[in-house]
């Protein structure tokens, strides 16, 4: 049977507070199931001490869920959307990334932030952006962007049982998405890239929605004769950079794809770092598809003329093999 | 730790961190290490009432003025000292120097050098006791934490849930006739007091004197007792007046180390620390209360005094021949261990 990503992830974390008593869930309305119901229905079986509601405050939201990690718990707070990061920045970026270091391996910060990126229609320019390259840049912090279902449990049952503070990013077009998840399905390294799709003549290297993406511009692609490898990121923090220098030395040819802004995105840090293991792989320049250099507009239509999408990675593509 | 309304333990506290702070003071004179800090000078007597309160399933969270918070508790000064030279034989191993010391055996997760940063974790680790049923969180901050707006969602988060956390606002610019209760006006914040804040949370406030260590023993012994047995939230401003070594950008000594003379006759001649010691020196003050009512001799403090000097200058050895941490220990501690893949 098929469910879908939203049902998989509750299954997830369901079974993270089943197994440990440390894990608490916080956040705004999470106890109603949080702003896209992935956390339905938990409070009833775990109890509203483990499920808790808390006011709309992000700074100090976060400031708790990293005060009870460093003192026994092992907290999942659920930022409702990405675009409100901006106000638990301080604590992440300050504080939560640093204890680590600052206390000289001491201390722990285990705690899983869940938020939700990208742009699902009519959100508008404040709860449509994809803002993971910022976070990349801390050390400290462990970035995660699943890219399917069953991606996403194997790679939240990692997250929480690692004793550093991890971004989880959800990518809302996903939360539809179906998948059967295999009865064996357990926990994905985290680190670690994944080859979605073998191919020969270009990588093209995604992560969170756009690798789904990516895989229909493969199929796309394969029509006309091109063979396209399909990599998905899993982790944008840290990057395996391994796996990409693999692929590159295969296919020499690349297009790194994200819905986030190109400018300053995860995209620049990939291509400068396979730039620098791979230069003499390399048989082209990387070529990026990111978003333009715009906020997201609220009206349909102008909100795909900005999105990058599948035609956006084919014509990379096929520029790097004409 | 030291034992309750013991005069001797507690004359020996205060001590402990006023020594600990001049030699400090001293080093960086010496430019032993780089970097701005912070002394306690003038309000010893609240860490070591608070503190006084504690056990061990409690936890202290603390800003970047941290050396008495941490002394209180039981940290080692060697070791404090060799952190904030910078060496491996600080708690971090030179990674957090002044303002980030952290020592978990004893409880002290955190000590933010963000103002009010650590209200908001001192909260979470209040919503870890309730939740693992054991321990109550004290807080230090600042006055000038409650102009964040982290500080106001902290204590309504504390307030809301009923956490058993003290806060402790250490008011200490305060003039000396104004440390009485409804006599201080802030002047940072609209409220007509600082305590006007959290009393708008419901949270149940008190004022007392920083230079007062008998009025301090009795208000955190009455509230600490009451977060942990209520389980709720209080807050506590002490009103202190800072000693007059901290006022220029670095501290600096006036006149000296402080001289156990002062308390018994004779006086420093600069008229701001004569005046500071008089009216606002909460270890001054207690000696002299304590002497004139019996309860320690003169010798007896001084034994006390020569036995802190002597533990201090041993720090101040302890550290200065510590070694250096080893430059690639730049890029441990990042992520976990277990991690290795990462």
């Amino acid at each position: 049977m098929e469910t879908t990503f939203i049902e998989i992830m509750r299954q997830a974390l369901d079974e993270e507070m089943t197994r440990d008593a440390s894990v608490y869930l916080i956040g705004e309305d999470v106890a109603a199931g949080g702003a896209f119901g992935v956390s339905r229905g938990l409070v009833d079986k775990h109890g509203p001490l483990r499920v808790r509601n808390t006011p709309i405050s992000e700074a100090a939201i976060t400031g708790l869920a990293t005060g009870a990690a460093l003192c026994g718990l092992r907290p999942v707070l659920e930022i409702m959307f990405i675009d409100f990061a901006t106000l638990a920045m301080d604590c992440l970026v300050n504080q939560s990334a640093k204890y680590r270091y600052m206390s000289g391996g001491q201390l722990s910060v285990p705690m899983v932030v869940r938020t939700q990126a990208g742009a699902a229609g009519g959100a508008a320019a404040q709860h449509s952006q994809s803002l993971e390259s910022w976070f990349i840049h801390v050390p400290g912090l462990v970035v995660v962007a699943p890219s399917s279902p069953v991606e996403a449990y194997g790679l939240f049952k990692s997250s929480l049982r690692l004793d550093d503070p991890v971004l989880f990013i959800e990518h809302k077009r996903l939360y539809a998405m179906k998948e059967h998840l295999p009865a064996d399905a357990a926990a994905i390294p985290l680190g670690r890239a994944r080859v979605a799709r073998e191919g020969s003549d270009v990588t093209v290297i995604a992560y969170s929605a756009m690798v789904r993406t990516a895989l229909e511009a493969a199929q796309q692609l394969a029509q006309e004769g091109v063979s396209v490898e399909v990599i998905d990121l899993r982790t944008l923090a840290p990057l395996d950079i391994e796996t990409l220098v693999r692929s590159v030395t295969k296919t020499r040819r690349v297009v790194i794809a994200h819905e986030a802004v190109e400018c300053g995105g995860v995209g620049a840090e990939v291509a400068a770092r396979l730039g620098a293991a791979a230069f003499d792989e390399l048989d082209a320049p990387i070529m990026r598809v990111g978003c333009p250099f715009a906020p997201i507009p609220f009206a349909p239509e102008l909100e795909q003329a900005l999105l990058p999408g599948r035609e956006q990675i084919v014509r990379a593509v096929r520029e790097l093999t004409s | 730790m030291q034992r309750k309304n013991d005069p001797g333990e507690r004359v020996a506290a205060m001590l402990r961190i006023r020594r600990f702070e001049e030699q400090c003071i001293l080093l960086s004179k010496d430019g032993q290490f780089p970097g701005h800090y912070h002394v306690y000078i003038g309000q010893e007597a609240t860490a070591v009432a608070a503190c006084a309160e504690l056990g061990t399933d409690d936890f202290v969270f603390s800003n970047w003025r941290n050396h008495g918070h941490l002394l209180a508790r039981g940290a080692a000064p060697d070791r404090m000292m060799a952190e904030i030279l910078g060496k491996a034989g600080g708690y971090a191993r030179g990674k957090s120097g002044t303002l980030h010391m952290a020592v978990r055996e004893l409880g002290v997760p955190a000590t933010s050098a963000l103002v009010g940063g650590s209200l908001p974790l001192a909260t979470g680790a209040a919503l870890a006791c309730k939740r693992q049923g054991r321990g109550v969180v004290v807080a230090f901050f600042g006055d000038a934490a409650l102009e964040e707006g982290a500080c106001y969602e902290a204590m309504i988060l504390a307030s809301l849930w009923k956490l058993p956390i003290l806060f402790v606002c250490e008011n200490n610019s305060i003039p000396p006739a104004q440390r009485q209760r409804g006599q201080y006006t802030s002047s940072t914040l609209p409220a007509a007091q600082l305590v006007d804040v959290p009393q708008a949370l419901q949270i149940r406030t008190e004022a007392v004197d920083g230079a007062d260590a008998d009025a301090l023993a009795e208000c955190f012994d009455r509230l600490v007792a009451e977060v942990r047995s209520e389980g709720t939230p209080r807050f506590v401003e002490v009103r202190c007046t800072r000693w007059p070594g901290n006022f220029p950008l670095w501290p600096e000594l006036p006149c000296g180390q402080w001289q156990l003379d002062w308390a018994f006759g004779q006086s420093p001649d600069r008229a701001d620390l004569a005046t500071w010691l008089e009216q606002s020196d909460p270890l001054l003050l207690y000696l002299r209360k304590i002497v004139a009512a019996g309860g320690l001799t003169r010798e007896q403090v001084q034994a006390l005094d020569e036995r802190a000097r002597a533990e201090m200058a041993g720090a101040v050895r302890f550290a200065l021949d510590s070694p250096f941490p080893a430059p690639e220990e730049a890029y441990q501690h990042v992520r976990a261990e277990q991690g290795a893949t990462l």
